[in-house]
This record gives C-alpha cells, structure tokens and sequence, in this order.
C-alpha cells in the first residue's frame, strides 16, 4: 500500500518546526540563513507531495519557482551579512541593535 | 431726502473710516478737522432735508421705513438693517446731528496740538455712527447694536488721554468703570430684548408695538419686560443705581464730555423709553417706579453737585440730576415733555461743558472752581455765554430750561402727586443754586489765582459755536409753549410728538381736574424759588464768603457726606468689586484655572509620557525578539483557525 | 510494509535528524555539512513521489550551488564558534515553546482535514506529471510569464549582490 499522505505533510510541518527554532534561537547569522532555506524545503516537500498525489504538474512548476527566488534570496542575503560584517566585525544577530529604543 | 435718510449713518462711518486709516499721515489738522466735522454737516443736512419732508406729509402718514438690506434670517427671527423716520426720530436725529457738528467745530479749537489729533476725531465720528444707528433703527436689534456702539466710543474716548492720571488711578480705569457698568445695564436690556422676542414674536418696532397694544398680555409680562428695558436705561442714562460712571468719565477731553455725557448718549435711554411707550406705558407699577427713581437720582444728585469743586464735577452731577427729570417726566406719562427736555438740556448743558472746557483751556487745565475767580473780563464771551446756560437750567423765563422744565413739574404734580412735585420743585432750586455758585466762583468776584496763569478769551474756532448754542438755549423753547399762552395751535411740540405716544398714552392716567390757575400758581412758584436761590447763591458767593465757610463746618457731617458722593463708590468697591476680584483670584485663578485645567491638560501629556516610556522598552533593536512576535501572532492565527475549523 | 513505506521511513528520518542536527551545532561548517545532507534526503523523497525533475533539480541548485555558497561565505568570514548563550533571558525557551505550539497545530490540522480520504494517489498521473517533458512543456507553455519575470529576478539578484559586497560603494 501506498505511503499515506499525512505522512508526507507531517514530515514536513516538523521540518517547518525544525526551521523556525532555528531562525528563533540561533545567534549566528549564517546558521539563521539556512534555518530559513530549512523552512522553504519543507514547504517544497508539501507542494511536490500534493502535486504527486493528485498528478498535476502544477505543484512541480511552483517549486520550480520556489527554488529561483530562493538561489536568489540566498545570494543576496549572503552579500549582505558581508556588508555587515565588514561594517560590524560580528556575525552575532543580538550584537546588531542600532534599532534600539 | 428721506430715502436717503441712511446717510446720516454712512457719512460718518466714512468719516471715522478715514481719519481712522489715513489720518496719521493727514499732517495737516484743518484737513481732520474738515473731514470730521463735514461728515456730521452734511448728516445734520440731510436731516434737515428729511424733516421738511415729512413736515409736508399728512399726519397719519409721517413714519417712513427705508429698508437696506436683509440681516438676520434665522428661524422666526427677521431683522432687516431699515432706518425708521418718524417724529420721534427725527426730532432726536436733528438734536444729535446739529448739537454733534457744533462740538465738532469747537473741538478743532479744544485739541489743537493734540499728538493724537486725527484718533479724537475718528472716534468721534464712530460714536455719532452708533448713535444714530441707535435712534433710526426700526428694530431692537439695530437698536442695541447702537447701544453697544455708543458704549464702545465711550469708552475710547473717556481713555483718550490714556497716558493720564485720574484720581486715584488712571483715565483707563474711569474708562473701564464706564464700559463695565454700562454692560452690567445692558445685560438688563438684553433680558427685556429675549423676552420681547419670547413674547410678541419679534423685535421689530412697528409688529411688536402693534401687537402690545392689541393682545391681550398679561401685566405681569409687561412689568418684566419694562423692568428689564428700564434697568438698561439705567446703565446708560446714569440713574440711581448705576449713576457711578458719569462722573469718573469726567476723565474724558471736555467735547468728549459736552457730546457724549450731556446731549446725547446719556439721552439713548431716555429716548429708548419713550420709543418702547407701549410697552410701559401697559406697565403701571414700572412707570410709579421709573418716576420715583428719576425723581430721587434728580435730588439725590443736585445735592451732591451743591458742594463739589472740580469745575467738570459739577456738572457731571448736574446732568445726572437731569437726567433724572427726565426720567421723572417719562415716569407720568408725559413722554413729549421728556423729550422736549432732552432737546432743550443738548443745547444749555453741551454749552456749559464748552463754556468750562473754554475756562479750562484758558487756565491751562486747571479744574479746581477755588482756584478761579474774576475770569469775566479776561473771557467776556465765555462768560456771557455760561450766564445764559446757567439762567436757562435755573429754569429762568423765557429761556429754554424754563419751558421743559415747567412742563415736567406740572405733569408730574398733575399725574404723579403731590411729593414728586415738591421733590421735582426742590431739586430745580437746588439746581439754580449750585449753578449760580459754580457761575460766581469762577467769573465774579475776586481773582484767586496765582500769577503764573494768564486766562485769555478763546480762539473764534470756540467762541462761534459757544455763540450758536447759546441762542439756541435762549430761543429754543419756545417750540414747547404750553397750551395756556400759545392759545390756538396748543404745545406745537407736544402736537409734532404726540402720533408716536398715541397708543401709550390711550393706557395712562391723564390730567383731569387741575386748572389752567394752578398750572400758572405752580410755574409763578418755581420761579420765585429759582430767582431766591439765585440770590442767595449772589449773596453768599459775592459778598459773604465767610458764610459758606462758617456753613460747612457747622454740618461738618453732613458736608463729608456730600463731598465724598455720599461714599457710594466706596460702598461699591467694597460690596460688588472687592468680592468678585477676590473669589476670582482666589477660586477661579488658583484652583479651577492652575489646579484643574492645567492639571489635566499637562497630566495628560505626562501619562502619555509615562506609558510610552514603558511601551518603548518593547524595541530592542534584535531581531530575533522581533521574529519571535511574528511567530507568536502566527500561533494565535492558527488557533483562530482551528477553533473554526 | 512496501518498499515505499520502508524509503519513506529511511529518507525520513535523515531528513528530519539531520534538520534537528543542523540547528543545534556550535560549528557553523558542521550545520552547512548537515543541511546539505537534509537536501540529498529530501531528493530521495522526491524521487519516491516520482518528481524526478524536481529531485534532480534539489541537487543541482539547493545543494550543490546554494550550500557551496554558504560554504564559501562561511570559510570567507570565519564566525567563531558560537557561545550557546542568549542575552536575553527567557526568550530562548519561549521560542522553543511556540515552535513546539506550530508544529502541533499543523499536525492537528492536518489530521483533522484528513486529506487522505479525499485524495486517491493516482501513480499513473504522478508518474507522468513529474517527467521532465511534462515540466518543459508546462513551463513555456502556459508558465511562459512567470518563467521570463525569474530570469529578471536572477538579473537583478546578481547585480544586487555584486554590489551590495564590493569594498567600496562606487
């Protein structure tokens, strides 16, 4: 029998989970990047599930788009931590406050 | 001309327009004064013009209304800006005009050299504005905006000097104390314009005159209203209790005090009761009280003006005393001889105060009487020119005073009773006699001042109108010759007059059984009374000082009382001022103004402080803290979601 | 227990531990090393749900473009290792707390919904769907838009990073 497809979807609401303490704990900043690239997968995971099981193509497309604006989000975000970094000489997110009251 | 009757109105606004804005870059006086004075010429004109007009029109037909435009229009309320010619206002429009244009002559002499030469006159202008807009409006409402007017010039003139000390403060306070008092009268009058309204419907001469003598209303309403109307004259017109103004406005340049304080603005209550003589006329306990009241201020007055000294004083009080006949006269009944008195005092008291302002000026603003003396040959004119005023408010025959005021005391003993005749009788020789002492002090007698001062006679600018008026208080009366010696025609004033009174006088009480012998026995009697005093007053003045002196300090007592007014001021001050200032101060300044409003308005501005200095410890510039909000509203999002679900 | 349910379990699993490996270590490197094996994982599920462009793909870029950045990046700036300390208190277990609440609020829905009664896995479909003829065909087809608009996307990516990282801004 067929993998049921709650399983799918619940891998994938635990990698979400996994993604988002990371974002929330972690003080480095790089790590908090692929936290968040963690949490993209995991909703790529959900897309290519429901577009298997249902046999659209449309899901597959979507995810296709999905990883585009990701490589370019990553690649942009990575100059910017080192913009920060030559300014700052930190990659410590708490170390960056100007924003403080 | 009687369409064009508004021009009495606009010329001098234009007037005051002018010298108002360009007249301090007007060097030139002679062009200010021009100005000023042209604008009430031709207002006096077109008076002028106006009563010849009417005089040809039918007598049922002599009230025209000259409508310019619409003013208010708001619910039942409907108050055109209309001027209303009739009989009445005529009468008082030519009074204002003509006395006004002859004192703003003489003021072109009085305040030559004045820094402020162009302000006195713009000022003045504006007030013969207000004036008239007071005596020609067909409404209430035109009416008070007169009032107020009239009160506002008042004010600014009595000021005028405004660098000046006045007893003990300066001209600014007797300035203030006239505007305050006035407005304590006009709050009076503006409860008697709200119950006009609640009560007839409108506040248009004609539809409310109309519709008191036709409804059926009860007295009580009237009284209300009369009483309200009679307080606001009471304010304006300086009776007892709000006499206090008029002699502190002696502050005033002395034309100030000659137009305003004695011919004119002190007669808008006088000429507002006869126009409402509907209304108290329907009012029979008002008008015994407007009587009693105009007779005791009459008194009351002249007995303080016996022992006076400041030359201005005197005849402050003298009008105030005046004033009070005239209030005596409207009180019977007898609207046309308070009217008639109203003219005749314009002419001999506006020339008193010239007459004095004319002294004044000479003797370099010195104002104390025992410091004059002997000033009739270096003033002849002014002199000769005070004795007739003087012999005209003596009620001297056949001066003007005489037939004014023969015809208050006889309607007041023929409607009003014994005692306020003999009150009326006693006043007219106490006026004879501080008159006469005020005429001998200052022209006869021993010269009593110092060396230092050399009295000359005035310039021609102020001797000419002195000269006008002074025929015309000579001639003036015989205009209101009574019935008994005009024969045919009767009291040809009384006859001008007497449409306007028609429907008052339907409610009041006429003469009935007194004779033309007792008219004649009274008048004889009065006389005689006056010509005593007069010679009592030569006698004592003249020959025998030492017993005036001898006199006072006999009823020492009642000398203080009579010098110091009988300390009413004081008695003000400390019953009605002192209070109010000091509750002011203590309740409403430091407890409601500093301890509530400001308290709540800085302690709202220190709350918000307070609570934005805890909410902005929120920003801790981390990101992370900031994700984790997010997230936190993303859980209470999916909550939302499932319990729908 | 097909052999579908056995590669689930095993890609699964490595999936998910090595998630919960990445976020906890201290070495910046050991958490890139980590991710990559996450996304070689996931493109064995992939490949079990017969995406096989997408799983192909998930190589390529996810791990071996995307990472090989991070690395670079990583040995470039050399982070130190990290102290696992917060300086804000309090905030490190509040936030475990409400990532535990998501997860169990997706779970519970996705249950609750219970897809699996409504969705009959059609494999003939998804076999065809995930071909790559299929995805080119769509893709400039009707996807033809949003094609062209990603390659703008990458254009302006590129110049942004190029000169958001220069030494100088020009």
């Amino acid at each position: 029998m067929p993998v049921p497809i709650e399983y799918y979807l619940v891998l994938s609401a635990f990698m979400f989970f996994t993604g988002v303490a990371g974002v929330l704990t972690r003080r480095n900043a790089i790590v908090v990047f692929m936290s968040v690239e963690l949490m993209l997968n995991s909703a790529n995971l959900s897309l290519v599930t429901f577009s298997s099981y249902l046999g659209n193509p449309a899901g597959q497309l979507f995810v296709f788009f999905v990883m585009t604006v990701a490589a370019a989000e990553a690649a942009v975000g990575l100059a910017i931590i080192i913009a920060l970094f030559r300014n700052k000489l930190t990659m410590n997110i708490d170390e960056i406050n100007i924003l403080k009251w | 001309m009687t369409q064009y009757i508004y021009l009495t109105v606009l010329l001098p606004f234009l007037g005051f327009l002018i010298n108002g804005i360009f007249g301090s870059r007007i060097k030139n006086e002679k062009i200010i004064g021009i100005i000023g004075s042209g604008t009430i010429g031709l207002s006096f004109l077109v008076a002028v013009g106006a009563f010849i007009q009417t005089l040809g029109l039918p007598v049922e037909n002599r009230k025209t209304i000259v409508t310019l435009f619409n003013w208010i229009q708001v619910g039942g309320l409907n108050v055109n800006v209309a001027y209303q010619v009739d009989q009445l206002s005529l009468v008082m429009a030519l009074i204002v005009t003509g006395v006004g244009f002859i004192i703003h002559v003489y003021s072109i002499g009085y305040m030559h050299g004045d820094k402020s030469f162009w302000r006195f006159f713009s000022y003045l202008n504006l007030f013969i504005f207000a004036m008239m807009n007071l005596i020609l409006g067909d409404n209430f409402v035109l009416l008070f905006l007169g009032w107020e007017g009239v009160g506002l010039c008042s004010y600014l003139l009595i000021g005028f000097w405004y660098d000046r000390k006045f007893e003990k403060g300066t001209t600014g306070d007797a300035a203030k104390k006239a505007f305050i008092v006035n407005r304590i009268g006009d709050f009076g009058f503006l409860l008697g314009m709200f119950l006009i309204f609640m009560t007839f419907g409108s506040l248009n001469f004609s539809e409310v005159f109309s519709r008191a003598a036709t409804f059926n209303i009860p007295v009580s309403v009237f009284n209300f209203i009369a009483l309200f109307l009679f307080i606001g004259a009471t304010g304006k017109s300086a009776q007892i209790p709000l006499y206090i103004w008029l002699p502190d406005a002696m502050a005033g340049p002395t034309p100030v005090s000659a137009l305003i304080h004695a011919a004119t603005m002190v007669t808008a209550g006088v000429y507002m009761v006869a126009r409402c003589s509907i209304i108290f006329a329907s009012a029979p306990s008002i008008m015994i009280l407007i009587a009693i009241v105009g007779a005791l201020t009459a008194l009351f007055a002249a007995s303080i003006g016996l022992v006076q000294n400041d030359i201005k004083k005197v005849l402050a009080y003298s009008t105030v005393s005046q004033l009070g006949y005239m209030f005596l006269a409207l009180g019977v009944g007898a609207f046309t001889a308070g009217i008639f008195h109203v003219m005749t005092h314009a002419f001999f008291k506006a020339l008193l105060f010239l007459g004095a302002g004319s002294v004044i000026h000479s003797m370099h603003d010195e104002q104390d009487i025992q410091h004059y003396g002997g000033l009739k040959k270096y003033m002849p004119r002014t002199a000769m020119t005070f004795l007739i005023a003087a012999l005209a408010i003596s009620g001297i025959p056949p001066l003007s005073g005489f037939f004014s005021k023969d015809d208050i005391l006889w309607n007041a003993f023929a409607n009003g009773g014994f005692i306020l005749w003999l009150i009326g009788a006693v006043t007219a020789l106490l006026t004879a006699f501080y008159m006469f002492r005020l005429y001998f002090l200052t022209f006869e007698g021993k010269a009593r001042f110092g060396h230092d001062k050399h009295p000359h006679e005035s310039p021609a600018l102020m001797t000419i109108p002195l000269m006008v008026l002074a025929v015309l208080s000579a001639i003036g009366g015989f205009i209101g010759i009574p019935a008994l010696f005009s024969g045919e025609g009767g009291n040809r004033f009384e006859n001008w007059l007497e449409p306007v009174f028609k429907s008052a006088s339907f409610k009041v009480a006429t003469e009935g059984i007194y004779s033309s012998f007792d008219e004649i026995l009274l008048m004889v009697l009065t006389v005689a009374g006056a010509a005593l005093a007069i010679y009592f007053a030569r006698y004592i003045y003249l020959k025998n000082p030492q017993f005036a002196l001898n006199t006072s300090r006999k009823f020492k007592g009642l000398y203080n009382l009579l010098l110091n007014k009988y300390f009413v001021d004081e008695f003000y001050n400390a019953a009605v001022v002192t209070p109010i200032l000091k509750s002011s101060d203590n309740f409403l300044w430091r407890i409601a103004d500093v301890k509530i409003i400001d308290g709540v308005v800085n302690g709202t501005a220190s709350l918000i402080e307070s609570i934005s200095g805890k909410i902005r410890k929120m920003q801790t510039g981390v990101t992370q803290v900031y994700a984790v909000v997010m997230m936190l509203g993303i859980v209470i999002a999916l909550f939302w979601i499932i319990l729908s679900l | 227990m097909s052999i579908e349910l056995i590669l689930f379990i095993i890609f699964g699993l490595v999936a998910a531990v090595s998630g919960i490996l990445m976020i906890t270590r201290s070495n910046p490197v050991m958490s890139a090393l980590f991710l990559i094996l996450n996304f070689g994982s996931l493109a064995g599920l992939y490949i079990t749900l017969n995406a096989q462009f997408i799983a192909v793909a998930e190589v390529i870029v996810y791990a071996g473009a995307i990472m090989v950045l991070f690395l670079f990046v990583i040995m470039l700036l050399r982070p130190e290792h990290e102290k696992l300390a917060f300086k804000i208190p309090g905030i490190k277990t509040f936030s475990i707390i409400i990532a535990i609440m998501v997860f169990f609020q997706l779970a519970y829905m996705i249950f609750f919904a219970h897809p699996g009664s409504i969705i009959k896995p059609d494999v003939a479909a998804s076999i065809k769907a995930g071909t790559v003829e299929t995805i080119g065909r769509e893709l400039f087809t009707n996807y033809v838009l949003p094609f062209e608009a990603a390659g703008y996307l990458l254009l302006a990516a590129t110049i942004g990073a190029v000169v958001l990282a220069k030494k100088k801004f020009v």
